[in-house]
């Protein structure tokens, strides 16, 4: 039984049929199209799929569409502007904290609301922030330094 | 008796030479691909009329299929397709030697897990109900769920590749003279270690997508696409052919990004399979996606390894001779595991000089998901056993620890007594940098005076106990031979130029996050004198790209990048003989830099790039090379056996871990890896960097918490809440120092660093608990209920048990293969050519073939 529901999606909206019990994980993938949200277990453990509502990262395995239709949600497409990266984007790619990549569009969603929370966090703060995010490949070191890199990016350039 | 032959050192000197691109930091070409959401990974892939498949799992670790009726599922609305064992009746495996494998089980199941059923239906819901719609009646079977009970009950054979019992493979060695090394040696050490297995856990779940095309007028039927989240597109599209008898000219398999592997997505796959078959049978794209859960259970990890080692040493820590002896549990099917089983014991020679050497592995099939190869193969168990023995040894011989290791490093442009060629080796500049950068004697002289090394820790007492360890290892820098046994190139590389100026480059060579794509841009870019962005690349596609044959043994950029380089150099004569021509410069002074070819004598002499391929169009047609690269032959014995170990070049690693240990809790926290890894030359330092810290942080991982957990035939904890992975509030801080010392063989000088860094974290960190703690734990992972049992015993026996007891595996006497014996100087005649000869890399253009890097000094 399909339900028409609205989301609101980097700053678009979609009116759309869903079935009710699809979470917003399946919904963002196959019904819009936004497969930058990856998945890694379904069940809320990995923070692959992590995404901003309301400028809170939540993991959107375990969120239904219903739920949200009041709420802005940002996915990784979300997290550039007319093709003008974030500057974590940035750092993440010239400073190799994406190996794989797989966990890297929910690492970048956590990172960016942490940023914008704490401007210069401090290693503490980062990974409290990213405890919820898993990532196989890296150790965690390159990210802290990407974040890092962006705090200062964004510091020069008066915030973004 | 025999010793470690010493080869004749290079005759040409290496240096560091000055790159425009290789060892420079810089992003990855697809990096902005990957931060943006924008790279494809298997399960992004959506196809106009796709449809969703899924296995039936069996519940039972062993029984016997009795019958399977899939009626009921088939009459389901929505599903179109239900196949079972009898759809796909052709046996695989990775290795030709263990084809034991059937996409969907035959006659039993061997593991909670097994695949007995596939279906595809219009999509995923529907496939719920109708996995629960095929009844199988199973006639439930005793499980072993061990090496010991695997050993103790032959008479419960779980798979017929077994030779005797549940021995998949038993292989016994001797090199030297061990016994007189033994009888020479003023101490002999003996001590038991278990190795938990684990699973890889990339952060990509194994899926993939089949698209067969109908083609009524190909005598064949049609032709069939797969992606897959695989590191070995090469192994896959062999076997995928091979159990759909499709010829391989009609099947095309295609690595798209893939989210991690460590090993995990190496073997052919039952859902794989399945899903090319049911598109096979319903002419539409199947995609298979698997769960967490089934990730677990694809499994291939770590093998549980029982560890038996006995070394004799002089007074002053001298090696004089070792023997070893590995139990694998190898889980329900082959897999990788014969090659494990050798990899257990094949590279004990090549961190430290043992002039005799016996060697005694044997690999068990149980009723478990099977094991196969995780980062650093079959070599991370015995280098954590033989590490922590030496620590043993020095501590009871009251040498510093890094002393030991010191008096017996393996020398460069050596042989071992196992007959491997060691060319480049910086394990004493490793060895130093860790040390210094530790702080190692300023810990160690200052504990004394801290009285027993307390520490105020995480619970304000003086509970917390500080200790700090060291360790050494080595790892092969891709497989000296393939999988299945050939002359054929290992890798390959064609480019072709446009006369737009677009450089183009294929490789087979697939891209696991380690960066490999990058590294063939880096390198054909450096050729060209062009930059890394300009280039087009094109991979792990069966159908476009010439071989590599895959993400594993840490192989891609020795052999790929040889095989770039060549190519590129092929394509960079053409262009500078029409440059010269044009330029009126002698060839041999020109440059290619700066998207120009130039005189370097007069660098405003110049030829724009494409101006060079538009001339070299003109005079030689369309601009086309290819480059291939095959291992030298002479790197290892002439034994049988010989195959597994034998690498063109090994990397070295040290690592110096720091812990605290909690005596109350048992809680181990790893405060600071310091590891310094032999790369030869980073092709891009902030990759290599990252490999070491990736397998620094997975080694940490497998050292304090990562394991399988099984009960009644059952994975406990197949999810990544309950199987506990570092999170960024456990992982330790991680210093990499990188040891540049060109390999001559390597790519620019390059080795390996995706897999030689995780060895040496795990013992490092066993011997800083001991440090703290004044307790062995001979078992890994360390977790707090051993850490206290470790204590308790000790405590009760007032510290006469110093360790907990392994139980012995009581192996079968004699040992069930016959025991070869070889001497090293058997081949004496052949090695000094060998280290001689370079990488042995061809350049194929327009029909011609020759030799694109000298074999010099072969005599």
């Amino acid at each position: 039984m399909r339900e028409l529901i609205t989301l609101h999606v980097n700053g678009e909206s979609h009116e759309i049929a869903v079935l009710a019990h699809h979470t917003l994980l399946e919904v963002l993938r196959e019904d819009l199209g936004l497969i930058g949200t990856k998945h890694g277990c379904e069940l809320g453990e990995c923070g692959a799929c992590t995404v901003l509502i309301d400028g809170l990262p939540a993991l959107a395995c375990l969120v239904l569409p219903l739920e949200v239709q009041e709420s802005e949600i940002t996915t990784i497409e979300g997290a550039e502007a007319n093709g003008k990266l974030h500057p974590l984007q940035e750092t993440f790619a010239e400073l190799g904290a994406a190996q794989c990549g797989y966990c890297t569009p929910g690492i970048l969603l956590s990172g960016i609301a942490l940023l914008r929370d704490h401007p210069q966090p401090t290693r503490a703060q980062m990974q409290e922030a990213l405890a919820g995010n898993l990532c196989r490949c890296t150790g965690y070191t390159k990210i802290y330094e990407a974040v890092e890199a962006a705090a200062q990016r964004m510091a020069r350039s008066g915030g973004a | 008796m025999s010793k470690q032959q010493t080869l004749i050192a290079p005759d040409v000197p290496v240096s560091h030479a000055t790159y425009r691109v290789i060892g420079t930091p810089r992003p990855k070409v697809d990096a902005y691909a990957r931060v943006t959401g924008r790279a494809l990974y298997a399960d992004d892939i959506m196809l106009p009329r796709m449809v969703y498949g899924r296995l039936l799992r069996s519940p039972h670790a062993h029984a016997r299929i009795l019958s399977i009726d899939t009626s009921r599922a088939l009459a389901l609305p929505g599903v179109l397709a239900v196949i079972t064992g009898e759809d796909l009746p052709r046996k695989y495996g990775i290795l030709p030697s263990s084809q034991d494998e059937y996409a969907l089980a035959m006659e039993k199941v061997r593991y909670v897990g097994d695949p007995v059923a596939a279906v595809a239906a219009l999509d995923p819901d529907i496939l719920d109900e109708a996995l629960k719609l095929v009844h199988v009646e199973y006639e439930v079977l005793p499980a072993l769920m061990s090496i010991d009970e695997a050993l103790a009950h032959p008479e419960n054979k779980i798979n017929d590749e077994a030779r005797t019992g549940n021995i998949h493979k038993a292989v016994s060695y001797e090199f030297g003279e061990v016994e007189a090394g033994f009888a020479a040696a003023d101490y002999v050490r003996e001590d038991w270690f278990y190795y938990e297995g684990n699973n890889h856990a990339p952060m990509e779940e194994h899926a993939c997508v089949a698209s067969w095309e109908p083609h009524p007028a190909d005598p064949v039927g049609g032709k069939l696409t797969l992606w897959s989240s695989t590191q070995t597109p090469h192994y896959v599209h062999r076997e995928v052919s091979k159990v759909l008898n499709l010829p391989r000219s009609h099947v095309r398999v295609i690595a798209p990004n893939v989210g991690g592997g460590f090993g995990g997505k190496s073997d052919p796959f039952s859902h794989e399979i399945c899903a090319c078959e049911l598109s096979r049978r319903i002419a539409r794209p199947v995609k298979i996606t698997c769960t967490r859960e089934e990730v677990f259970l694809n499994h291939r990890g770590r093998h549980p390894v029982k560890m038996w080692v006995k070394t004799g040493v002089k007074q002053d820590g001298t090696l004089t001779a070792m023997h070893f002896r590995s139990f694998l549990d190898g889980g329900a099917y082959g897999s990788y595991g014969i090659a494990t089983t050798y990899y257990t014991g094949a590279l004990q020679t090549v961190t430290y000089t043992l002039p005799a050497y016996k060697f005694e592995g044997m690999r068990l099939f149980t009723n478990k998901p099977p094991c196969g190869p995780k980062r650093g193969h079959g070599t991370t168990q015995p280098r954590y056993a033989v590490e922590a023995h030496l620590d043993k040894i020095a501590h009871d011989l009251g040498i510093d620890p890094v002393e030991l290791r010191r008096r017996n490093l393996i020398e460069p442009y050596t042989r071992t007594v196992n007959g491997l060629r060691v060319t480049s080796c910086a394990l004493g500049e490793c060895l130093d940098a860790v040390v210094e950068r530790s702080g190692w004697y300023d810990f160690h002289d200052g504990k004394s005076a801290m009285n027993g090394n307390a520490a105020p820790g995480k619970t304000g007492n003086a509970a917390m106990k500080r200790g700090m360890g060291i360790a050494a290892s080595s790892y092969i820098c891709g497989a000296g031979k393939p999988i299945y046994w050939n002359d054929l190139p290992h890798s390959a590389v064609q480019i072709r130029l446009d006369r737009g100026g677009g450089v183009t480059v294929y490789c087979g060579a697939t891209d696991i996050g380690q960066g490999s794509t990058s590294v063939l841009a880096y390198i054909v870019a450096e050729e060209l004198g062009i930059e890394p962005e300009h280039i087009h690349l094109e991979t792990a596609d069966t159908t476009l790209t010439p071989v590599d044959l895959g993400s594993y043994s840490s192989r891609v950029t020795f052999m790929a990048g040889n095989a770039a380089i060549a190519a590129a150099r092929r394509l960079r004569e053409q262009l500078f003989e029409v440059a010269a021509e044009h330029l009126r410069v002698p060839v041999e002074r020109l440059q290619a830099g700066g998207g120009v070819v130039y005189d370097e004598s007069d660098p405003g002499t110049a030829l724009p790039f494409v101006q060079a391929i538009e001339l070299a169009e003109a005079r030689f047609g369309a601009l086309v090379s290819s480059g291939s690269y095959a291992p030298p032959e002479d790197i290892h014995g002439d034994y049988k056996g010989a195959g597994v170990g034998p690498s063109p070049a090994y990397s070295y690693s040290t690592c110096v871990a720091q812990v605290t240990v909690d005596v109350e809790t048992g809680e181990v926290v790893v405060e600071k890896l310091w590891m310094a890894h032999d790369v030869g030359q980073s092709i891009n330092p902030l990759l290599v960097a990252g490999q070491v810290e990736g397998g620094a942080y997975m080694g940490y991982g497998e050292a304090v918490m990562e394991q399988q957990v099984f009960r009644k035939g059952l994975h406990k904890i197949p999810s990544l809440l309950d199987y506990k992975l570092p999170t960024t509030l456990d992982t330790p801080e991680i210093e990499t120092i990188l040891i540049e010392i060109p390999d001559r063989e390597g790519p620019f000088g390059g080795k390996e660093a995706g897999q030689g860094p995780l060895n040496p974290a795990i013992p490092a960190i066993a011997n800083a608990v001991y440090d703290a703690i004044g307790v062995r734990i001979d078992e890994v992972p360390i977790t707090p209920d051993k850490v206290l049992r470790a204590l308790k015993a000790t405590q009760a026996t007032a510290g006469a048990a110093t360790r907990p007891q392994i139980a012995p595996t009581q192996a079968p006497s004699p040992w069930p293969t016959r025991l070869i014996r070889w001497q090293p100087e058997a081949i004496d005649g052949g090695l000094k050519a060998a280290t001689h000869q370079n990488g042995d890399g061809h350049i194929q253009n327009e029909g011609t073939t020759f030799s694109a890097m000298a074999k010099g000094g072969q005599s």
